[in-house]
């Protein structure tokens, strides 16, 4: 990997994304450097998630989608046919909306990601998994029940656990989809937190429905509306002084 | 008095209505419960006769497989000893659950996770044919092919309890699948987004999330195949050879609790001991579904306490 924060580690070109015959996305061109937080922000159904999910190919799950244009990581083409998903999600990881551990332990459950690729080693399972919750702040929480059912922590502690799920499989890409709108304020600012910690380590994407978060957090913002990204620039400049009216417009509230 | 009073005061239709509902479901439910308990109490009553009236000792039921109730041994005892059928109707059960188990969550999961669409439309109607088809046809095509396909293959008479595992298997396999499937379904999506987003593959999920987390059902799902094949008489008894012998090998003739109630109920006389003695057979099986009951119970609550 190129460590040179000049050239993005991911880029993308011209993407289109058509569930049967209806165009969700109109061509979005998005650069995303390494070491950065990017913010996609927009109103409910302007295809932010379904540009995200695209991201690590989790579109491909869902039947009836037809997606073109160019998404390149450190200059590979990720959906070039040979292109082993398995790969590429291990590099480019994702935290969902709703926190959703699995059904097991805390352990377990940080450990998952690292099992399957097949880490049976106890000393360096134990090393990582406590490493990635101190990472994901939520260590000194759940350090004393580490055997204890994921679920029976609290939201926003689950989601946490979530992000430190992903940062012990150790990707270079963190995409969030709305991580923190199923959380409380307190929760919602560690986790906030918790992203301005690792962003020196990882490349992260999130989409957001808090403008505020937005502003907060991320280096640069996208704005998108109706499957067109409307503007794209560092986010000091796009909320201060936004080029576009449709961006401007959002963002004091004039929209729809 | 004014308007909003009579309002107040009279009662209305809906009210009424509502009332005579639920003393209609009370009745049901009264009646229901006096119908089990007295079916309980009159199978207990009946079953306990052999040990209270005929003096017959537990231990010798449970534990001799001597089985002759009509007439007296060398110890001038009548042999009621059940430890033949017990031990049928055990291992009759337990193997065709073993055999059915893995098919069944290997359908289940080819109808769920991997073709659900296809698997749906191809296998579902077959599933429902197996389960409406009567347990005489069962237990007729049972002596007509099982039964002589053992006696070639292994010897014998092909009676016993192979055969009735065989025919227990295939009468089982849709219970199994069917239960076993509404608890894959029940496994939310997003843990198999979440394990996929992890870089696991979707073997890796079924096995390392998806059938961990349906686990508690797919117990049940067992234990629920367990129940019915402990309970099928008819197809047994057609092909377990009807002697109450202990089994000395799976191809042996030998008789299942249930078997042996059926082939034997016509031929004693109320209030005897051959009849009681079957009545303390009938007291097993009633136990057992009991016993059966709890267990599903019990998995079920420790499923939800995972949850």
């Amino acid at each position: 990997m190129t460590k040179q924060s000049t050239s993005p580690l991911l880029r993308t070109r011209d993407v289109h994304l058509y569930y049967g015959e209806k165009e969700a996305l109109h061509g979005i061109n998005l650069d995303f450097n390494q070491h950065e937080i990017t913010a996609l922000i927009g109103p409910s159904g302007c295809g932010k998630s379904t540009y995200l999910r695209c991201l690590n190919r989790m579109n491909d799950l869902a039947g009836n989608v037809t997606i073109t244009g160019s998404f390149e990581l450190d200059g590979q083409d990720i959906y070039r046919p040979q292109q082993d998903v398995v790969e590429l999600r291990k590099l480019v990881g994702m935290v969902f909306q709703q926190p959703n551990p699995f059904p097991f332990s805390v352990f377990d459950n940080v450990a998952y990601g690292m099992r399957v690729q097949g880490i049976t080693d106890k000393k360096v399972l134990t090393e990582r998994v406590e490493s990635s919750l101190r990472q994901a702040a939520v260590w000194d929480e759940v350090k004393d029940q580490l055997n204890k059912n994921a679920l029976a922590f609290s939201g926003g502690q689950q989601q946490r656990i979530c992000i430190a799920r992903l940062l012990a499989v150790q990707p270079e890409v963190i995409l969030l989809d709305e991580p923190t709108s199923a959380l409380d304020p307190i929760s919602s600012a560690k986790i906030e937190e918790t992203l301005q910690d690792i962003k020196t380590d990882y490349t992260i994407i999130i989409v957001t429905h808090s403008m505020q978060q937005a502003s907060r957090i991320s280096d640069k913002t996208a704005f998108m509306l109706n499957g067109d990204l409307i503007e794209y620039g560092k986010t000091k400049k796009l909320f201060l002084n936004p080029e576009k009216e449709a961006t401007s417009d959002y963002l004091n509230g004039k929209f729809g | 008095m004014n308007d909003v009073q009579r309002k107040l005061m009279q009662p209305s239709a809906a009210t009424k209505q509502d009332r005579r509902g639920k003393i209609i479901s009370l009745i049901c439910i009264v009646f229901i419960l006096i119908l089990t308990v007295s079916l309980i109490g009159f199978i207990a009553v009946r079953g306990l006769a052999t040990f209270f009236t005929n003096h017959v000792s537990l231990r010798e039921f449970f534990f001799s497989s001597a089985w002759n109730p009509g007439q007296l041994g060398k110890n001038g005892q009548p042999q009621v000893g059940a430890a033949a059928m017990i031990t049928a109707s055990f291992a009759v059960t337990l193997l065709s659950a073993i055999l059915a188990t893995p098919f069944a969550v290997a359908v289940a999961l080819y109808m769920t996770e991997l073709a659900p669409k296809r698997g749906a439309r191809l296998l579902q109607p077959v599933i429902e044919l197996l389960v409406g088809i009567p347990s005489v046809v069962y237990g007729f095509i049972g002596l007509i092919v099982v039964v002589p396909a053992i006696r070639t293959l292994f010897g014998g008479t092909g009676f016993g309890v192979l055969a009735g595992s065989l025919v227990l298997f295939v009468m089982i396999l849709p219970t199994i699948t069917s239960l076993t499937i509404d608890s894959l379904k029940q496994v939310p999506d997003y843990y198999r987004s979440a394990s996929l987003a992890l870089g696991a593959t979707r073997w890796q999920t079924i096995y390392k999330v998806i059938l961990r987390a349906a686990l508690p059902g797919i117990l049940t799902a067992v234990v629920f195949g367990m129940a019915r094949a402990f309970g099928e008489a008819l197809a047994v008894q057609m092909v377990i050879g009807n002697a109450a012998l202990m089994p000395t090998s799976l191809v042996t003739p030998t008789a299942t609790l249930t078997s042996q109630l059926t082939s034997q109920m016509g031929d004693t006389i109320m209030g005897t001991l051959p009849n009681n003695a079957l009545w303390s057979l009938a007291l097993v099986l009633l136990l057992m579904s009991v016993i059966f009951n709890v267990l599903i119970k019990w998995i079920g609550k420790r499923g939800e306490m995972q949850k």
